[in-house]
Protein backbone atom coordinates (compact mmCIF):
# COMPACT_ATOMS: atom_id res chain seq x y z
CA UNK A 1 0.00 0.00 0.00
CA UNK A 2 2.59 2.60 0.98
CA UNK A 3 4.76 1.52 -2.16
CA UNK A 4 1.79 2.35 -4.27
CA UNK A 5 1.21 5.56 -2.68
CA UNK A 6 4.77 6.24 -3.41
CA UNK A 7 4.86 5.37 -6.52
CA UNK A 8 1.78 7.55 -7.40
CA UNK A 9 3.89 10.43 -5.45
CA UNK A 10 6.47 9.57 -7.99
CA UNK A 11 4.66 9.25 -11.00
CA UNK A 12 2.90 12.79 -10.42
CA UNK A 13 6.39 14.02 -9.55
CA UNK A 14 7.83 12.66 -12.65
CA UNK A 15 5.27 13.84 -14.70
CA UNK A 16 4.97 17.38 -13.65
CA UNK A 17 8.78 17.48 -14.49
CA UNK A 18 8.39 16.06 -17.81
CA UNK A 19 6.15 18.32 -18.09
CA UNK A 20 7.89 21.07 -18.17
CA UNK A 21 10.61 19.53 -19.86
CA UNK A 22 8.83 19.08 -22.88
CA UNK A 23 7.30 22.22 -22.73
CA UNK A 24 10.52 24.43 -22.43
CA UNK A 25 12.69 22.69 -24.64
CA UNK A 26 16.51 22.93 -23.53
CA UNK A 27 19.14 22.22 -25.68
CA UNK A 28 20.21 18.72 -24.41
CA UNK A 29 17.47 17.33 -22.97
CA UNK A 30 16.56 13.65 -23.56
CA UNK A 31 12.25 13.54 -23.37
CA UNK A 32 10.59 10.66 -23.38
CA UNK A 33 6.88 9.65 -23.24
CA UNK A 34 5.28 6.47 -22.93
CA UNK A 35 4.98 2.58 -21.65
CA UNK A 36 4.90 2.41 -18.09
CA UNK A 37 6.20 -1.33 -18.99
CA UNK A 38 9.39 -0.02 -20.59
CA UNK A 39 10.28 2.29 -17.66
CA UNK A 40 13.36 -0.41 -16.03
CA UNK A 41 14.69 -0.47 -19.16
CA UNK A 42 14.48 3.18 -20.43
CA UNK A 43 15.52 4.23 -16.92
CA UNK A 44 18.79 1.93 -16.97
CA UNK A 45 19.73 3.29 -20.19
CA UNK A 46 19.04 6.81 -19.59
CA UNK A 47 21.23 6.67 -16.46
CA UNK A 48 23.80 5.03 -17.81
CA UNK A 49 23.91 7.31 -20.89
CA UNK A 50 23.70 10.61 -18.41
CA UNK A 51 26.80 8.99 -16.32
CA UNK A 52 29.11 8.23 -19.27
CA UNK A 53 28.65 11.18 -21.43
CA UNK A 54 27.60 13.61 -18.31
CA UNK A 55 25.68 15.92 -20.26
CA UNK A 56 21.79 16.39 -20.85
CA UNK A 57 19.26 15.60 -19.12
CA UNK A 58 17.26 12.63 -19.00
CA UNK A 59 13.64 12.43 -18.37
CA UNK A 60 10.73 9.99 -18.91
CA UNK A 61 7.19 10.09 -18.50
CA UNK A 62 5.19 6.85 -17.97
CA UNK A 63 2.06 7.08 -19.36
CA UNK A 64 1.32 4.31 -21.90
CA UNK A 65 1.74 3.35 -25.35
CA UNK A 66 -0.90 5.40 -26.77
CA UNK A 67 0.11 8.68 -25.28
CA UNK A 68 3.25 8.22 -25.62
CA UNK A 69 2.85 7.61 -29.60
CA UNK A 70 0.71 10.62 -29.81
CA UNK A 71 2.94 13.06 -27.73
CA UNK A 72 6.15 12.05 -30.05
CA UNK A 73 3.34 12.83 -33.26
CA UNK A 74 2.04 16.15 -31.70
CA UNK A 75 6.03 17.24 -31.10
CA UNK A 76 5.47 17.06 -27.32
CA UNK A 77 8.13 14.83 -26.75
CA UNK A 78 10.96 13.72 -28.74
CA UNK A 79 11.11 9.77 -28.19
CA UNK A 80 8.21 7.80 -27.56
CA UNK A 81 7.98 4.07 -25.92
CA UNK A 82 5.42 1.88 -27.06
CA UNK A 83 4.92 -1.73 -26.48
CA UNK A 84 3.35 -2.59 -29.32
CA UNK A 85 4.05 -1.38 -32.86
CA UNK A 86 2.14 1.07 -34.98
CA UNK A 87 -1.17 0.94 -35.98
CA UNK A 88 -1.56 1.74 -39.66
CA UNK A 89 -3.80 5.00 -38.49
CA UNK A 90 -0.42 5.87 -36.58
CA UNK A 91 2.24 4.86 -39.49
CA UNK A 92 0.48 7.46 -41.90
CA UNK A 93 1.76 10.87 -39.05
CA UNK A 94 5.42 10.07 -40.16
CA UNK A 95 6.56 8.17 -37.40
CA UNK A 96 9.49 5.62 -37.31
CA UNK A 97 9.37 3.03 -35.02
CA UNK A 98 12.94 0.94 -33.91
CA UNK A 99 12.23 -1.86 -31.90
CA UNK A 100 15.41 -2.10 -29.34
CA UNK A 101 14.07 -5.12 -27.25
CA UNK A 102 11.62 -8.00 -26.82
CA UNK A 103 9.90 -9.00 -23.48
CA UNK A 104 8.99 -12.25 -23.59
CA UNK A 105 5.92 -13.81 -21.40
CA UNK A 106 5.76 -17.26 -20.11
CA UNK A 107 3.01 -19.03 -19.34
CA UNK A 108 3.14 -21.13 -16.33
CA UNK A 109 2.08 -23.79 -13.89
CA UNK A 110 2.21 -25.59 -10.92
CA UNK A 111 5.58 -27.83 -10.94
CA UNK A 112 2.81 -30.96 -9.99
CA UNK A 113 1.45 -30.40 -13.33
CA UNK A 114 2.08 -33.02 -16.02
CA UNK A 115 1.01 -30.73 -19.12
CA UNK A 116 4.09 -29.33 -20.60
CA UNK A 117 3.35 -27.75 -23.66
CA UNK A 118 0.31 -26.04 -24.72
CA UNK A 119 -0.50 -24.36 -28.65
CA UNK A 120 -2.43 -20.47 -28.76
CA UNK A 121 -6.03 -22.20 -29.38
CA UNK A 122 -6.04 -24.32 -26.67
CA UNK A 123 -4.07 -21.40 -24.26
CA UNK A 124 -6.68 -18.68 -25.44
CA UNK A 125 -9.63 -21.63 -25.18
CA UNK A 126 -8.65 -21.79 -21.36
CA UNK A 127 -8.54 -18.44 -20.61
CA UNK A 128 -11.94 -17.29 -21.95
CA UNK A 129 -13.69 -20.65 -20.32
CA UNK A 130 -14.22 -22.99 -23.28
CA UNK A 131 -11.43 -25.75 -21.73
CA UNK A 132 -12.17 -25.89 -17.55
CA UNK A 133 -10.85 -28.94 -16.53
CA UNK A 134 -7.07 -30.09 -16.86
CA UNK A 135 -8.52 -33.81 -17.58
CA UNK A 136 -9.68 -32.41 -21.49
CA UNK A 137 -5.95 -31.48 -22.14
CA UNK A 138 -4.59 -34.99 -20.67
CA UNK A 139 -3.59 -33.92 -17.43
CA UNK A 140 -4.86 -34.95 -14.28
CA UNK A 141 -8.32 -34.01 -12.97
CA UNK A 142 -9.05 -30.88 -11.63
CA UNK A 143 -10.63 -27.57 -13.00
CA UNK A 144 -7.83 -24.92 -13.95
CA UNK A 145 -7.66 -22.12 -12.19
CA UNK A 146 -6.76 -18.78 -14.20
CA UNK A 147 -4.13 -16.41 -12.61
CA UNK A 148 -3.60 -12.89 -14.34
CA UNK A 149 -3.02 -9.56 -13.56
CA UNK A 150 -5.14 -6.60 -13.37
CA UNK A 151 -7.21 -3.98 -16.12
CA UNK A 152 -4.25 -2.23 -17.71
CA UNK A 153 -1.43 -4.27 -16.67
CA UNK A 154 1.18 -4.12 -19.22
CA UNK A 155 1.84 -8.11 -18.94
CA UNK A 156 -1.95 -8.42 -19.30
CA UNK A 157 -2.12 -6.34 -22.18
CA UNK A 158 0.57 -8.12 -23.99
CA UNK A 159 -0.35 -11.46 -23.56
CA UNK A 160 -3.85 -11.00 -24.31
CA UNK A 161 -3.38 -9.48 -27.41
CA UNK A 162 -1.26 -12.16 -28.53
CA UNK A 163 -3.56 -14.69 -27.11
CA UNK A 164 -6.53 -12.71 -29.05
CA UNK A 165 -8.42 -12.51 -25.96
CA UNK A 166 -8.45 -8.85 -25.08
CA UNK A 167 -11.51 -8.68 -22.13
CA UNK A 168 -12.74 -11.90 -22.59
CA UNK A 169 -10.98 -13.66 -19.89
CA UNK A 170 -12.87 -15.64 -16.65
CA UNK A 171 -9.66 -14.50 -14.47
CA UNK A 172 -10.64 -16.32 -11.43
CA UNK A 173 -7.66 -14.30 -9.45
CA UNK A 174 -6.45 -10.56 -10.44
CA UNK A 175 -3.15 -9.97 -9.05
CA UNK A 176 -1.23 -6.85 -9.21
CA UNK A 177 2.42 -7.72 -9.29
CA UNK A 178 4.46 -10.71 -11.35
CA UNK A 179 5.91 -11.72 -8.09
CA UNK A 180 2.35 -12.94 -6.44
CA UNK A 181 0.95 -14.61 -9.86
CA UNK A 182 3.94 -16.50 -9.23
CA UNK A 183 3.52 -17.45 -5.69
CA UNK A 184 -0.44 -18.26 -6.21
CA UNK A 185 0.59 -20.50 -9.21
CA UNK A 186 2.94 -22.35 -7.03
CA UNK A 187 0.60 -23.04 -4.54
CA UNK A 188 -2.31 -23.99 -6.22
CA UNK A 189 -1.31 -27.57 -8.28
CA UNK A 190 -4.64 -26.55 -10.55
CA UNK A 191 -3.56 -22.90 -11.52
CA UNK A 192 -1.97 -21.21 -14.84
CA UNK A 193 -0.44 -17.76 -15.07
CA UNK A 194 1.58 -15.75 -17.17
CA UNK A 195 4.46 -13.92 -16.03
CA UNK A 196 7.57 -11.60 -17.55
CA UNK A 197 10.04 -14.23 -18.36
CA UNK A 198 12.76 -12.28 -16.35
CA UNK A 199 10.97 -12.69 -13.27
CA UNK A 200 9.90 -16.53 -13.49
CA UNK A 201 11.28 -18.93 -10.66
CA UNK A 202 12.13 -22.37 -10.11
CA UNK A 203 9.10 -23.02 -7.68
CA UNK A 204 6.51 -23.16 -11.42
CA UNK A 205 7.26 -24.63 -14.00
CA UNK A 206 7.45 -22.91 -17.52
CA UNK A 207 5.33 -24.66 -20.63
CA UNK A 208 6.46 -24.67 -24.29
CA UNK A 209 3.82 -22.79 -26.40
CA UNK A 210 3.14 -24.44 -30.04
CA UNK A 211 6.03 -26.52 -29.20
CA UNK A 212 8.77 -24.16 -28.34
CA UNK A 213 10.11 -22.61 -24.71
CA UNK A 214 10.70 -19.38 -24.00
CA UNK A 215 14.99 -18.95 -24.25
CA UNK A 216 16.47 -15.65 -25.23
CA UNK A 217 17.25 -17.42 -28.59
CA UNK A 218 13.70 -18.30 -29.12
CA UNK A 219 12.22 -15.07 -28.79
CA UNK A 220 14.70 -13.24 -30.84
CA UNK A 221 14.27 -15.50 -33.46
CA UNK A 222 10.20 -15.23 -33.16
CA UNK A 223 9.42 -18.57 -32.76
CA UNK A 224 8.26 -18.08 -29.21
CA UNK A 225 5.00 -16.13 -29.92
CA UNK A 226 4.42 -14.67 -26.48
CA UNK A 227 6.12 -11.02 -26.66
CA UNK A 228 6.19 -7.92 -26.75
CA UNK A 229 8.11 -5.46 -28.61
CA UNK A 230 9.57 -2.65 -26.78
CA UNK A 231 9.52 0.10 -29.42
CA UNK A 232 11.58 3.31 -29.71
CA UNK A 233 9.49 5.90 -32.27
CA UNK A 234 10.82 8.78 -33.32
CA UNK A 235 9.13 11.48 -36.35
CA UNK A 236 10.59 10.73 -39.35
CA UNK A 237 11.09 14.25 -40.58
CA UNK A 238 12.13 16.08 -37.58
CA UNK A 239 15.73 15.67 -36.73
CA UNK A 240 16.88 14.85 -33.22
CA UNK A 241 19.57 17.07 -31.54
CA UNK A 242 23.13 15.60 -30.65
CA UNK A 243 21.73 14.70 -27.57
CA UNK A 244 19.37 13.23 -28.42
CA UNK A 245 21.27 11.24 -31.56
CA UNK A 246 24.04 10.54 -29.45
CA UNK A 247 21.24 8.80 -27.01
CA UNK A 248 19.29 7.13 -29.77
CA UNK A 249 22.47 5.34 -31.27
CA UNK A 250 23.71 4.24 -27.38
CA UNK A 251 20.47 2.84 -27.30
CA UNK A 252 21.85 -0.03 -30.22
CA UNK A 253 25.20 0.04 -29.23
CA UNK A 254 26.86 -2.78 -27.38
CA UNK A 255 27.03 -1.16 -24.20
CA UNK A 256 23.59 -1.02 -24.19
CA UNK A 257 22.85 -4.31 -25.05
CA UNK A 258 24.00 -5.55 -21.65
CA UNK A 259 22.11 -3.02 -20.30
CA UNK A 260 18.99 -4.45 -21.41
CA UNK A 261 20.02 -7.87 -20.55
CA UNK A 262 20.53 -6.99 -17.07
CA UNK A 263 16.97 -5.13 -16.98
CA UNK A 264 15.49 -8.92 -17.91
CA UNK A 265 14.57 -8.03 -21.88
CA UNK A 266 15.92 -9.56 -24.91
CA UNK A 267 17.93 -7.14 -26.89
CA UNK A 268 16.95 -7.54 -31.14
CA UNK A 269 20.45 -6.95 -32.43
CA UNK B 1 7.85 38.88 36.21
CA UNK B 2 4.65 38.40 35.70
CA UNK B 3 4.47 39.76 31.92
CA UNK B 4 7.35 37.16 31.21
CA UNK B 5 5.29 34.41 32.46
CA UNK B 6 2.62 35.71 30.42
CA UNK B 7 4.53 35.73 27.22
CA UNK B 8 5.68 32.94 28.12
CA UNK B 9 2.37 30.80 28.14
CA UNK B 10 0.99 32.78 25.29
CA UNK B 11 3.77 30.83 23.36
CA UNK B 12 3.67 27.78 24.59
CA UNK B 13 -0.45 28.08 24.25
CA UNK B 14 0.48 29.08 20.38
CA UNK B 15 2.68 26.20 19.47
CA UNK B 16 0.12 24.08 21.18
CA UNK B 17 -2.69 25.43 18.94
CA UNK B 18 -0.40 24.88 15.50
CA UNK B 19 0.39 21.43 16.33
CA UNK B 20 -3.77 20.94 17.06
CA UNK B 21 -4.39 22.31 13.77
CA UNK B 22 -1.99 20.08 11.88
CA UNK B 23 -4.55 17.03 12.33
CA UNK B 24 -7.70 19.17 11.64
CA UNK B 25 -5.75 20.87 8.36
CA UNK B 26 -4.90 17.27 7.59
CA UNK B 27 -9.05 16.12 7.65
CA UNK B 28 -9.92 18.99 6.08
CA UNK B 29 -7.09 18.54 2.90
CA UNK B 30 -8.34 15.05 2.91
CA UNK B 31 -11.60 15.90 2.72
CA UNK B 32 -11.38 18.37 0.48
CA UNK B 33 -9.24 16.72 -1.99
CA UNK B 34 -11.36 13.30 -2.35
CA UNK B 35 -14.39 14.84 -2.84
CA UNK B 36 -12.72 17.32 -5.70
CA UNK B 37 -11.09 14.07 -7.50
CA UNK B 38 -14.09 11.78 -6.48
CA UNK B 39 -17.06 14.46 -8.14
CA UNK B 40 -15.78 14.59 -11.92
CA UNK B 41 -15.90 10.81 -12.50
CA UNK B 42 -19.27 10.50 -10.58
CA UNK B 43 -20.88 12.74 -12.81
CA UNK B 44 -19.88 11.98 -16.06
CA UNK B 45 -20.83 7.89 -15.52
CA UNK B 46 -23.94 8.95 -13.92
CA UNK B 47 -24.88 8.46 -10.24
CA UNK B 48 -26.70 5.66 -10.76
CA UNK B 49 -24.56 4.02 -13.02
CA UNK B 50 -21.44 4.25 -10.98
CA UNK B 51 -23.54 3.48 -7.60
CA UNK B 52 -25.91 0.46 -8.91
CA UNK B 53 -23.59 -0.59 -11.78
CA UNK B 54 -23.07 -4.41 -12.00
CA UNK B 55 -20.50 -4.40 -13.89
CA UNK B 56 -16.49 -3.10 -14.05
CA UNK B 57 -14.77 -2.92 -17.29
CA UNK B 58 -12.41 -0.19 -17.10
CA UNK B 59 -10.34 -1.09 -20.09
CA UNK B 60 -12.76 -2.08 -22.98
CA UNK B 61 -13.47 0.06 -25.80
CA UNK B 62 -16.80 0.98 -24.28
CA UNK B 63 -15.85 0.94 -20.67
CA UNK B 64 -18.10 0.47 -17.79
CA UNK B 65 -17.64 1.78 -14.35
CA UNK B 66 -20.34 -0.11 -12.11
CA UNK B 67 -19.19 -0.51 -8.59
CA UNK B 68 -22.31 -2.13 -7.04
CA UNK B 69 -19.89 -5.36 -6.63
CA UNK B 70 -17.45 -3.22 -4.26
CA UNK B 71 -20.10 -2.18 -2.34
CA UNK B 72 -21.71 -5.27 -1.79
CA UNK B 73 -18.77 -7.01 -1.29
CA UNK B 74 -17.27 -4.51 1.24
CA UNK B 75 -20.40 -4.67 2.79
CA UNK B 76 -20.83 -8.52 2.84
CA UNK B 77 -17.15 -9.06 3.81
CA UNK B 78 -17.57 -6.72 6.95
CA UNK B 79 -20.94 -8.06 8.02
CA UNK B 80 -19.77 -11.45 7.85
CA UNK B 81 -16.63 -10.62 9.97
CA UNK B 82 -18.13 -8.89 12.48
CA UNK B 83 -21.02 -11.67 12.86
CA UNK B 84 -17.91 -14.45 13.65
CA UNK B 85 -16.37 -12.06 15.76
CA UNK B 86 -18.58 -10.69 17.41
CA UNK B 87 -19.36 -13.73 19.63
CA UNK B 88 -15.72 -14.49 20.17
CA UNK B 89 -14.67 -11.01 21.00
CA UNK B 90 -17.42 -10.63 23.38
CA UNK B 91 -17.33 -13.76 25.16
CA UNK B 92 -13.54 -13.17 25.58
CA UNK B 93 -13.83 -9.79 27.32
CA UNK B 94 -16.80 -10.90 29.73
CA UNK B 95 -14.14 -13.70 30.68
CA UNK B 96 -11.42 -11.80 30.92
CA UNK B 97 -12.87 -8.98 32.52
CA UNK B 98 -14.78 -11.13 35.32
CA UNK B 99 -13.59 -14.85 35.57
CA UNK B 100 -9.98 -14.70 34.38
CA UNK B 101 -7.78 -14.78 36.73
CA UNK B 102 -4.99 -11.97 37.33
CA UNK B 103 -2.04 -14.61 35.46
CA UNK B 104 -4.50 -15.78 32.97
CA UNK B 105 -5.81 -11.91 32.75
CA UNK B 106 -2.11 -10.59 32.15
CA UNK B 107 -1.05 -13.67 29.49
CA UNK B 108 -4.44 -13.16 27.25
CA UNK B 109 -4.11 -9.16 27.57
CA UNK B 110 -0.69 -9.43 26.48
CA UNK B 111 -2.44 -11.51 23.67
CA UNK B 112 -4.70 -9.24 22.20
CA UNK B 113 -1.95 -6.55 22.23
CA UNK B 114 0.02 -8.38 20.18
CA UNK B 115 -2.63 -9.37 17.74
CA UNK B 116 -3.40 -5.91 17.31
CA UNK B 117 -0.02 -5.15 16.61
CA UNK B 118 0.45 -7.32 13.73
CA UNK B 119 0.84 -5.61 10.19
CA UNK B 120 -2.29 -6.41 7.87
CA UNK B 121 0.31 -7.88 5.73
CA UNK B 122 1.56 -10.04 7.65
CA UNK B 123 -2.49 -11.12 8.50
CA UNK B 124 -2.65 -11.25 4.63
CA UNK B 125 0.33 -13.71 3.88
CA UNK B 126 -0.88 -16.03 6.82
CA UNK B 127 -3.72 -16.25 5.11
CA UNK B 128 -2.60 -16.53 1.87
CA UNK B 129 -0.01 -19.33 2.27
CA UNK B 130 -1.84 -21.25 5.08
CA UNK B 131 -6.05 -20.10 5.10
CA UNK B 132 -6.42 -20.20 0.99
CA UNK B 133 -4.95 -23.66 0.17
CA UNK B 134 -6.65 -24.71 3.71
CA UNK B 135 -10.25 -23.65 2.26
CA UNK B 136 -9.25 -25.36 -0.95
CA UNK B 137 -9.02 -28.52 0.76
CA UNK B 138 -11.86 -28.10 2.81
CA UNK B 139 -14.23 -26.94 0.75
CA UNK B 140 -13.28 -28.96 -2.51
CA UNK B 141 -13.35 -26.11 -4.61
CA UNK B 142 -10.35 -25.07 -7.40
CA UNK B 143 -9.33 -21.83 -5.37
CA UNK B 144 -9.68 -20.91 -2.15
CA UNK B 145 -9.48 -17.63 -2.77
CA UNK B 146 -13.03 -16.40 -2.03
CA UNK B 147 -14.95 -13.52 0.06
CA UNK B 148 -15.15 -16.64 2.95
CA UNK B 149 -11.03 -16.30 3.35
CA UNK B 150 -11.66 -12.73 3.23
CA UNK B 151 -14.08 -13.19 5.92
CA UNK B 152 -12.01 -15.33 8.31
CA UNK B 153 -8.60 -12.83 7.84
CA UNK B 154 -11.11 -9.80 8.60
CA UNK B 155 -12.80 -11.50 11.41
CA UNK B 156 -9.33 -11.99 13.40
CA UNK B 157 -8.57 -8.61 12.81
CA UNK B 158 -11.70 -7.28 14.42
CA UNK B 159 -11.08 -9.25 17.27
CA UNK B 160 -8.38 -6.54 19.49
CA UNK B 161 -10.79 -3.49 19.03
CA UNK B 162 -14.09 -5.30 19.72
CA UNK B 163 -12.39 -7.19 23.14
CA UNK B 164 -10.90 -4.16 24.36
CA UNK B 165 -13.52 -1.51 23.86
CA UNK B 166 -15.93 -4.21 25.27
CA UNK B 167 -13.58 -5.21 27.98
CA UNK B 168 -13.03 -1.88 29.58
CA UNK B 169 -16.69 -1.34 29.03
CA UNK B 170 -17.21 -4.47 31.37
CA UNK B 171 -14.93 -2.94 33.80
CA UNK B 172 -16.59 0.25 34.18
CA UNK B 173 -19.49 -1.43 35.38
CA UNK B 174 -20.04 -0.13 38.89
CA UNK B 175 -19.78 -2.92 41.96
CA UNK B 176 -22.85 -2.07 43.05
CA UNK B 177 -24.92 -3.68 40.44
CA UNK B 178 -23.08 -6.87 40.86
CA UNK B 179 -22.89 -7.46 44.46
CA UNK B 180 -26.75 -6.24 44.52
CA UNK B 181 -27.48 -9.16 42.31
CA UNK B 182 -25.23 -11.58 44.00
CA UNK B 183 -27.12 -10.49 47.16
CA UNK B 184 -30.39 -11.11 45.77
CA UNK B 185 -29.44 -14.96 45.29
CA UNK B 186 -28.51 -14.70 41.42
CA UNK B 187 -25.28 -17.33 40.74
CA UNK B 188 -22.14 -15.42 39.21
CA UNK B 189 -23.12 -16.44 35.86
CA UNK B 190 -26.26 -14.98 35.85
CA UNK B 191 -25.45 -11.76 37.37
CA UNK B 192 -22.42 -11.17 34.31
CA UNK B 193 -24.76 -12.04 31.84
CA UNK B 194 -28.08 -10.23 32.84
CA UNK B 195 -26.13 -7.36 34.84
CA UNK B 196 -23.21 -6.32 34.01
CA UNK B 197 -23.39 -6.57 30.27
CA UNK B 198 -26.97 -5.08 30.10
CA UNK B 199 -25.08 -2.11 31.78
CA UNK B 200 -22.47 -2.15 29.41
CA UNK B 201 -24.26 -2.36 26.07
CA UNK B 202 -23.07 0.91 24.98
CA UNK B 203 -19.55 0.47 25.25
CA UNK B 204 -19.92 -3.38 23.74
CA UNK B 205 -22.15 -1.79 20.55
CA UNK B 206 -19.36 0.80 20.18
CA UNK B 207 -16.92 -2.17 20.45
CA UNK B 208 -18.68 -3.96 17.70
CA UNK B 209 -18.81 -0.65 15.22
CA UNK B 210 -15.26 -0.16 15.71
CA UNK B 211 -14.40 -3.68 14.12
CA UNK B 212 -17.09 -2.94 11.42
CA UNK B 213 -14.55 0.48 10.83
CA UNK B 214 -11.58 -1.76 10.85
CA UNK B 215 -12.87 -4.25 8.63
CA UNK B 216 -14.48 -1.93 6.13
CA UNK B 217 -11.04 -0.12 5.39
CA UNK B 218 -8.77 -2.74 5.25
CA UNK B 219 -7.00 -3.43 1.98
CA UNK B 220 -3.95 -5.24 2.62
CA UNK B 221 -4.51 -8.44 4.14
CA UNK B 222 -7.71 -9.08 2.13
CA UNK B 223 -6.28 -8.29 -1.26
CA UNK B 224 -4.44 -11.36 -1.16
CA UNK B 225 -6.47 -13.41 -0.21
CA UNK B 226 -9.68 -12.37 -2.08
CA UNK B 227 -9.08 -13.43 -5.88
CA UNK B 228 -9.38 -9.68 -6.68
CA UNK B 229 -11.82 -10.31 -9.57
CA UNK B 230 -15.14 -7.85 -10.11
CA UNK B 231 -17.30 -10.46 -9.26
CA UNK B 232 -20.75 -9.99 -7.46
CA UNK B 233 -20.28 -11.26 -4.27
CA UNK B 234 -20.41 -14.74 -3.40
CA UNK B 235 -19.27 -17.01 -0.65
CA UNK B 236 -16.87 -19.22 -2.62
CA UNK B 237 -15.91 -16.53 -5.74
CA UNK B 238 -13.05 -14.29 -6.11
CA UNK B 239 -14.08 -11.25 -4.96
CA UNK B 240 -13.06 -7.45 -5.13
CA UNK B 241 -13.22 -5.38 -2.38
CA UNK B 242 -14.04 -1.35 -2.53
CA UNK B 243 -10.32 -0.53 -0.74
CA UNK B 244 -8.66 -3.20 -3.29
CA UNK B 245 -10.84 -1.71 -6.26
CA UNK B 246 -8.52 1.50 -5.65
CA UNK B 247 -5.22 0.18 -4.70
CA UNK B 248 -5.29 -2.74 -7.57
CA UNK B 249 -5.84 -0.55 -10.30
CA UNK B 250 -4.19 2.96 -8.93
CA UNK B 251 -0.65 2.36 -10.50
CA UNK B 252 -1.70 1.58 -13.84
CA UNK B 253 -4.76 3.71 -14.72
CA UNK B 254 -3.61 5.76 -17.26
CA UNK B 255 -3.28 9.67 -15.29
CA UNK B 256 -6.16 11.83 -16.31
CA UNK B 257 -8.30 9.31 -17.82
CA UNK B 258 -11.87 8.56 -16.55
CA UNK B 259 -10.39 5.22 -15.26
CA UNK B 260 -8.62 7.03 -13.06
CA UNK B 261 -10.68 9.47 -11.64
CA UNK B 262 -13.60 6.27 -11.13
CA UNK B 263 -10.80 5.09 -8.60
CA UNK B 264 -10.58 8.44 -6.64
CA UNK B 265 -14.67 8.19 -7.16
CA UNK B 266 -14.41 4.77 -5.52
CA UNK B 267 -12.21 5.81 -2.63
CA UNK B 268 -14.69 8.93 -2.07
CA UNK B 269 -17.47 5.94 -1.51
CA UNK B 270 -15.81 4.34 1.03
CA UNK B 271 -14.92 8.05 2.74
CA UNK B 272 -18.93 8.69 2.63
CA UNK B 273 -18.97 4.75 4.12
CA UNK B 274 -16.53 5.22 7.10
CA UNK B 275 -17.84 8.88 7.28
CA UNK B 276 -21.13 7.45 8.64
CA UNK B 277 -19.37 4.49 10.75
CA UNK B 278 -17.87 7.61 12.60
CA UNK B 279 -20.87 9.29 12.90
CA UNK B 280 -22.77 6.40 14.61
CA UNK B 281 -20.15 5.67 16.65
CA UNK B 282 -19.91 9.13 18.46
CA UNK B 283 -23.47 9.16 19.27
CA UNK B 284 -23.11 5.71 20.87
CA UNK B 285 -20.15 7.62 22.89
CA UNK B 286 -22.26 10.19 23.37
CA UNK B 287 -25.36 8.00 24.60
CA UNK B 288 -22.85 6.22 27.22
CA UNK B 289 -21.27 9.27 28.47
CA UNK B 290 -24.55 10.47 29.59
CA UNK B 291 -26.44 7.09 30.41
Amino acid sequence: MKKKILSIVTVTLMFSGVLTGCTVKEGNTIATDGSSSMEKVIGALGEAFIEKNDMGRFTYNPTGSSTGITAVAEGRCDIGLSTRVLKDEEMSSDLTETIIAYDGIAVIVNPENNISDLDIETIAKIYTGKITNWKELGGRDGEIVLIGREANSGTRDGFESVIGTENACKYRQELTTTGDVITTVANNPNAIGYASIASVKEIVKVISVNGVLPTDENIKKGTYVIKRPFVLITKTDNQLSPTEQAFYEFCFSEEAKSIIELAGVVPVY
Amino acid sequence: MKNKINKKETIIHGIFLILGLITIASVLLISVYLVLTGIPAIKEIGFFDFLFGKEWEPTVSEPKFGILPFILTSVYGTIGAVLLGTPIGFFTAVYLAKLASPQIKKIVSMAISLLAGIPSVVYGLVGMLVLVPAIREIFKISDGTSLLSAIIVLSVMVLPSIIKISFTALEAVPKEYEEGSLALGATPLETYLRVSVPAAKSGIAAAIILGVGRAIGEAMAVIMVSGNVANMPSLFRSVRFLTTAVSSEMSYATSGSLHKQALFSIALVLFVFIMLINVILHSFFKRQKEG
